[in-house]
């Protein structure tokens, strides 16, 4: 009845990497900086030309036939045993989640369920099994931090975020009002539903502005564009970015990575 | 077809199949046995937070705290139940301090308009109560009628500290409620309250508005 | 009252889901009312459960609801048997309606002209309040807040506070208007007069209508969960009660209650327990001298035993009503209670009713959630709402072949044009040269992008293309 509990890997010399297609089209920057994040850990990145979307738009909006067609397209890109990091706790918990109930009685039932056991939160990794430890290059600052609703109940991270900045000596990281309220994204629903997502994200912006923060970094990119993109249509002072860019940029120094 | 058999039938003939019952592990409403003094002082501090008002007595002294209580409380009656030994000791007290004690010894459809106007406390038995959620156990008798817990305004329970339970559970597995229940059984956890107008809380609203209890010890 | 989201429910278009989504949204007193409502419901649950190993504590109550689903008929009979040995009549009903009748005959058995209720969810689904009035028996509410709800000619917006959705001095107005109580902001007066007016009816009701949170096959034991006092007038003072239930409610033993009990209040209001916890397993008998003299229980199905056939629906029978998901729905904290239209709201209402009034009249229910998740995380029985809500989705569009839906009112909201798009997107992601040409001309193209992009730039800018797509610079890096 419980979700199982986490069984993480030994530190593995290669991952695979799903970028997912909102990192892919929109946030790329931070798509490279989970790259380079674990190749500074000394971890061969493997990123699979073939991927394209691991298929839940239409799964939650109830197409399922066209959600698996989609995800069954992404089953043969990960052939080694190597984990498949996703720089996203929605599209990781699609896979990890929900790959097997959408591919059960199917011929890759199978597969799917073995390939959902190998799916990682990307901050969850880096933390918890290549146990990064990051030093801090970057000025004095004070963000606040607005975990997914997905990374934070499908895939139980809800503590590594916070654990990751606390690493950053000069990163002051402060907590708004009712920090596990979702923003109101949700995929189809912010066009289903927009009066009711934008009243959801009206009072997520409200309270990451109280906290004096003028930054917000996040774990997922759809949330990103909806925090991000109210606050600017709106004029409130206070951007985003996704955690990898964020810790990629205060770690990286002069000698860092290429992007 | 009656609707019961129609409703039993579809039921029976689920086309999911035959459902497997899962184990069930009490285990995690089990607590370390605690010691009647430690039960006691949890008691004590689950009712007061639900509005409950504890006097500690002996068997010589809850009497003369009974009519304080009354006392200040200005209460011109006090219901009693006629042959628990409540009563009796109340009774044979023949205590000057008390108010005019009365019985509930006719069916309510009798003297309702009574009942409801013009009594003002009531005392009962308990028993036992349950430390974790400060809870009473009353199983109401024709001695102790249903109403008489719940229609006057200040209700007045004896607890025997030695009949505190740690869980809900314990108390009924220890008094195998299984094996019978009676007409009615309640768990009473302070006066009667309501949160329902702008989740402010308000006592009183139908039962009692005070509860208090003498805990003998 | 002005508020046009509070209507009375004969008039209910369950259908009309974003007007009165759109009216709540914009009513800054229906915003404010539940939003410190469900601030300080959450705060109390969490404090309730310090100490407890909570998810054990719910993989219990999940496993109890489960293990009693698994044995449903025969625990019915059980519980009927022994009901009957105790002296308590046991009726059963296939839906609301013939619930209705069934409460109506045994009024009129009885020559009952008065009827007063205990807070029942399940007298709401039934609408019983309305036909016994029709009917010519006056039937009153006795919670305080159905009572208010009543007085207002409304239906309850929370299941487990009716009333939550008014304020302190709304409801001094309303009592003003209804029943001539001063106006007062003072919640002790407004109570006291509510007592005073009640106790007249408890005293003069001929017949008492409650619900039942638990019904125990093993003792044949009605169990009702209270604060007030009410359920305990409602169901000692007439010389007749009447249980209303689903047939859901029934667990094997009196040690599943104490496990669920320990669940529901905690998870519904933060209490460690409610004030009164009524037991009850049969009518006054010999000597006894208060009680009614007749009880009867009226079993309900009203689409219950059709959700009982699937093995993923079934989940939604384990719930005990305790309202934590709406509580801690950020879509609920935002709309309130009547927007759903439905006797029950929240994310419980929209896992429910799309079953009780089929999925072409609840279409819009499971949509209107973000799948956050945070009802599930909270759900004392582990209820997946979140997995349910997708696949009532599924069902609404009839989306998956694999496994043809079932849902009375399935395929309601499929329509060629949505399921087309999605065809067309599936065909673009499902074919990886496709997919990278056409984000890969879209990045070049950036430039041409729209700043407006329908209802989601009302309230945001438009995300912004990148330069370079993710794939084109991980191959640049020769990856």
């Amino acid at each position: 009845m419980s979700d199982p509990i986490k069984v993480y890997p030994s530190k593995p010399q290669k991952v695979y990497y799903f970028g997912t297609c909102l990192v892919d089209m929109f946030y790329p920057d931070a798509g490279i900086a989970g790259v380079e994040l674990l190749e500074r850990e000394g971890i061969e990145v493997i990123f699979p030309q073939g991927q394209t979307c691991c298929g839940q738009p239409a799964y939650t909006s109830g197409y399922h036939d066209e959600a698996r067609s989609v995800a069954r397209a992404q089953l043969d890109l990960f052939p080694e045993d190597w984990p498949i990091v996703v720089p996203s706790g929605s599209c990781g918990g699609m896979m990890r989640k929900h790959y097997p109930s959408l591919f059960k009685d199917t011929p890759e039932a199978t597969q799917a369920a073995e390939i959902a056991g190998r799916v990682w939160e990307l901050t969850d990794f880096l933390l918890n099994v290549c146990h990064i430890k990051l030093e801090d290059l970057g000025e004095p600052v004070t963000v606040a931090m607005h975990t997914s609703c997905s990374a934070r109940r499908e895939m139980g991270v809800a503590e590594v975020g916070p654990a990751l900045l606390g690493q950053l000596k000069n990163v002051n990281l402060v907590e708004q009002v009712r920090p596990e309220e979702c923003c109101g994204f949700g995929g189809t629903f912010a066009v289903r539903h927009p009066e009711i997502s934008g009243a959801m994200v009206e009072e997520k912006v409200g309270t990451l502005v109280d906290t004096g923060a003028r930054e917000f970094v996040t774990t997922d990119c759809g949330c990103l564009m909806n925090i991000a993109g109210y606050a600017e249509k709106n004029g409130k002072p206070i951007q985003g970015q996704h955690i990898l860019s964020f810790l990629w940029e205060r770690t990286r120094g002069n000698t860092g990575g290429q992007s | 077809m009656s609707s019961r058999n129609i409703i039993l039938q579809r039921l029976r003939n689920r086309t999911g199949g035959e459902l497997t019952a899962p184990e069930c592990d009490f285990s995690v409403l089990k607590r370390p046995d605690w010691s009647t003094a430690e039960r006691i002082e949890l008691f004590e501090k689950m009712i007061e937070s639900v509005h409950g008002e504890v006097h500690h007595c002996t068997s010589d002294s809850w009497i003369e705290r009974l009519a304080e209580v009354l006392n200040t409380r200005g209460a011109r009656n006090l219901m009693v139940p006629n042959e628990h030994a409540i009563g009796q000791a109340i009774k044979a007290s023949e205590r000057t301090d008390l108010p005019e004690l009365l019985l509930y010894d006719e069916p309510i459809e009798s003297w309702q308009l009574h009942l409801f106007n013009e009594v003002d406390a009531s005392i009962t038995s308990t028993r036992g109560g349950i430390a974790e959620t400060g809870s009473l156990i009353l199983w109401p008798t024709p001695d102790e009628p249903r109403l008489m817990s719940l229609v006057p305004p200040v209700h007045i329970a004896v607890l025997n500290a030695s009949e505190i339970y740690t869980t809900f559970h314990e108390a009924m597995l220890a008094q195998n409620w299984a094996a019978g229940m009676p007409t009615n059984a309640l768990l009473i956890s302070g006066p009667s309250k309501t949160a329902d107008i702008e989740q402010t809380l308000a006592y009183g609203v139908h039962g009692p508005k005070e509860l208090i209890i003498l805990v003998i010890e | 009252m002005s508020d046009i989201t509070a209507q009375s429910h004969h008039h209910i278009d369950v259908r009309e889901f974003h007007p009165r989504a759109h009216a709540a949204i914009h009513n800054p007193k229906i915003r404010q009312n539940f939003r410190k409502a469900m601030d300080g419901l959450m705060a109390k649950r969490k404090a309730a459960f310090e100490g407890w190993d909570l998810e054990t504590l719910r993989d219990l109550g999940a496993n109890i609801r489960l293990k009693a689903l698994s044995n449903l008929p025969d625990l019915l009979e059980q519980l009927e048997q022994k009901l009957t040995e105790n002296g308590i009549k046991v009726h059963w009903a296939v839906d609301g309606d013939e619930a209705c009748r069934i409460v109506r005959d045994i009024c009129m058995a009885r020559d009952a002209k008065t009827v007063i209720k205990g807070k029942s969810m399940v007298s709401e689904e039934m609408e019983l309040n309305h036909y016994l009035q029709d009917q010519g028996i006056e039937a009153l509410e006795s919670d305080l807040g159905e009572y208010i709800v009543q007085l207002a000619d409304e239906t309850p917006s929370h299941i487990i506070m009716p009333a939550i959705h008014k304020n302190t001095g709304e409801i001094s107005e309303l009592m003003h208007e209804k029943t001539g109580t001063d106006l007062s902001n003072d919640v002790e007066y407004l109570t006291a007069s509510a007592r005073q007016q009640l106790r007249e009816k408890f005293m003069n009701a001929d017949v008492g209508v409650s619900g039942v949170n638990f019904a125990v096959a093993e003792t044949g034991t009605l169990c009702l969960v209270e604060n007030e006092g009410n359920g305990r007038m409602t169901t000692t003072v007439p010389p007749c009660h009447i249980a209303v239930t689903g047939i859901e409610k029934v667990v094997p033993s009196l040690e599943d209650v104490s496990a669920l009990l320990a669940l529901l209040t905690r998870s519904a209001t933060g209490q460690h327990i409610t004030t009164y916890f009524n037991m009850i397993s049969s009518p006054r008998k010999g000597e006894e001298l208060d009680g009614p003299e007749e009880v009867h229980v009226v079993l309900v199905d009203n689409g219950r035993s059709s959700i009982y056939q699937d093995d993923e629906l079934l989940d939604t029978l384990r719930c005990i009503r305790c309202g934590a998901c709406m509580n801690h729905c950020p879509v609920y904290t935002r709309v309130g209670g009547h927007t759903y239209g439905t006797t029950y709201p929240g994310p419980i209402g929209k896992i429910l009713m799309p079953h009780l009034i089929g999925l072409d009249e609840g279409r819009h229910l499971p949509t209107a959630s973000s799948l956050c998740g945070a009802c599930g995380e909270v759900c004392p029985v582990k209820i997946p709402i979140p997995d349910l809500l997708v696949r009532l989705r599924q069902e609404s569009v009839d989306g998956d072949r694999l496994h043809p839906a079932k849902v009375r009112g399935h395929g309601a909201k499929r329509s060629t044009g949505e399921a087309l798009i999605w065809k067309g997107w599936a065909w673009m992601h499902a074919s990886p040269g496709i997919y990278r040409l056409g984000t890969g001309v879209a990045a070049k193209f950036r430039a041409l992008q729209p700043s407006k992009a329908g209802a989601w730039t009302d309230y945001r800018t438009a995300p912004k293309l990148a330069a370079k797509t993710l794939h084109q610079r991980m191959k640049e890096r020769g990856q």
